[in-house]
């Protein structure tokens, strides 16, 4: 069987569980001097990016660096495809040098998955359009379990507003899944403009909420908020009108300083992420996200370890394509 | 992700054993593991002369819960604590990629680091050797310390690396194709016990977990 890791959905609760549990153990390792495992010790890693990014390709570089896997970024700019060759063309090509896994950022939703379907590697979605994200959605959780789980790092029961343009966010449809998971309750925010169409039935499948109206979400009436996702406007996928003007959007839409004030004197625990990059002063004031309750870094930091976790998941094991030569066991049946 | 990561439980201190096979024979019963402990707590002081610089470090699952009795019985003999930590090894394994994906323990250091202390490795079972070297190499990620033993509760044999214990419960001589058991209390929420199973057949792994 390939190991892919394409949507959030492709995680069960326990498997969910189980990545957030190894990158609790990856991120110690981020506090070391010496910051290298050898875990995927000959395995090599393509960062494959058809779009702009800073946390994810870094991060991802970064975690396969000190699992002592060769990573090596391809920019969708500095390769062929520039040149006119197709996206298959360019993956079988890669694949065909031996690689082991293939992390891609594709502006088509659905890149990822068509990708799988024509590589013999091991394909990471790091986010495809308008469609998924899944390892944003995990490193989310992951801040937010660290920040609000308690003792026992459980998001049960939590409420986790996510606010912004949803219609165009991968990161928010990930963390729908993967938070619903995790047992956490979504309110899903947004100016109608930006609500994706066809929320109704996708919201009751998914078991999240929908409001218009940010003010009334914060002050409680869809249930205490615990956290609040605050979304980047992606201007760079919009056409058109979604919103008179920018201030508009930030009047109805954004975290401004009175909206975060009245926040904290209801909820001074509450959390407040952001993906990146952030739209100062658009969808979110520099007051909230240089505020004492902004957990954006931990994201970040917690985009490593997250990530470590996941490479760990899907290629640090036996090849299930390939009998293996052992029984595994546990430590005490066979021990050292 | 596909069935790749089949993790057993979130909770990789609890590895859910196979049952032990109702012909085991029991090599230590609970009063048995108990001695042994205590013996290696006094060979530990024994060598060290007192707890000074003296750091217990567990390997999950079954060695974390030995090193913290092994810290219970030094404190009750010398009137102090030593820090207890734990050391997981996963990832420096040189078997990963022959099994699947196995569940993450967590490595904690005592607040005091390993740098130039006597650091006492200690797992259930002593076998081919290499859960130790890639423990070595877990501890040298985590510093320098000045001594590094090793304490086991059972010495089955068979290593295929220049590795040895410094500290043994049991010599127990097996043949390859025997399973030993170790059930402890805490982990397993059973008698403590080492027993061994198999045999006859030859369904011999011939490898470490």
């Amino acid at each position: 069987m390939r190991r892919h890791l394409l949507s959030s959905a492709d995680l069960s609760r326990a498997e969910t569980e189980a990545v957030l549990t190894t990158a609790e153990s990856m991120h110690d390792v981020q506090t070391r001097e010496v910051k290298k495992i050898p875990t995927l010790r000959g395995r090599t890693i393509i960062n494959l990016f058809f779009e702009d990014s800073t946390r994810t390709r870094s991060s991802f570089e970064i975690a396969g660096k000190w699992m002592s896997a060769d990573t090596i970024n391809i920019s969708g700019k500095g390769s062929s495809t520039s040149k006119g060759e197709s996206l298959r063309d360019t993956v079988r090509t890669i694949d065909a040098m031996g690689v082991d896994a293939l992390v891609m950022r594709h502006a088509a939703s659905g890149a990822a998955h068509q990708v799988a379907r024509w590589v013999r590697c091991s394909v990471v979605n790091a986010g495809d359009g308008t469609h998924e994200h899944p390892t944003q959605a995990l490193l989310d959780a992951y801040t937010l379990r660290r920040q609000i789980g308690g003792e026992d790092r459980s998001l049960e029961g939590k409420h986790v507003a996510i606010v912004g343009d949803l219609t165009h966010s991968r990161v928010f449809r990930s963390n729908v899944i993967t938070l619903a998971r995790l047992g956490a309750r979504v309110t899903a925010v947004a100016p109608p403009t930006l609500m994706p169409s066809g929320v109704g039935p996708w919201s009751k499948a998914e078991g999240f909420e929908t409001s218009y109206d940010l003010d009334d979400v914060l002050s409680g009436s869809h249930g205490d908020v615990d956290a609040v996702m605050m979304l980047r406007v992606q201007r760079e996928r919009m056409s058109g009108g979604y919103f008179p003007t920018p201030r508009e959007y930030t009047v109805g839409y954004g975290l401004t300083r009175p909206r975060l004030e009245r926040l904290l004197d209801a909820r001074p625990d509450v959390a407040i992420l952001h993906p990146g990059p952030m739209n100062r002063g658009l969808e979110i004031a520099a007051d909230a996200a240089d505020s004492a309750s902004s957990l954006v870094l931990d994201q970040v930091s917690a985009g490593v370890a997250v990530r470590m976790a996941v490479l760990y998941h899907l290629l640090a094991g036996a090849d299930e394509t390939q009998p293996t030569s052992t029984t595994a066991t546990t430590s005490t049946e066979v021990p050292a | 992700m596909s069935a790749a990561a089949q993790p057993s439980s979130a909770r990789p201190e609890n590895p859910g054993p196979s049952p032990v096979p109702a012909d085991a024979r029991a090599v230590m019963a609970s009063s048995d593991v108990s001695r042994a402990l205590r013996r290696i707590a006094h060979e530990i002081l024994e060598g060290n002369r007192g707890t000074d610089g003296l750091v217990v470090m567990g390997i999950p699952s079954r060695g974390v819960q030995l090193a913290r009795r092994l810290g219970a019985v030094i404190e009750e003999v010398e009137g102090t604590s030593v820090p207890i930590g734990s050391l997981d090894v996963t990832m420096q394994r040189d078997d990963l990629r022959r099994q699947p994906v196995r569940p993450v323990a967590r490595t904690q250091v005592p607040p005091g680091g390993v740098d130039g202390k006597v650091v006492v490795l200690v797992d259930d079972v002593l076998y081919s050797g290499r859960t130790i070297r890639a423990a070595l190499e877990a501890l040298a990620e985590l510093g320098r310390p000045r001594i590094v033993r090793l304490a086991v509760l059972v010495d089955r044999g068979h290593r295929e690396l220049p590795i040895r214990a410094d500290h043994v419960g049991k010599n127990l001589p097996t043949s390859s194709s025997e399973r030993v058991h170790v059930r402890l209390a805490e982990v397993d929420g059973e008698e403590d016990s080492v027993k061994i199973s198999g045999g006859k057949t030859t369904d011999a792994t011939g490898e470490e977990a």
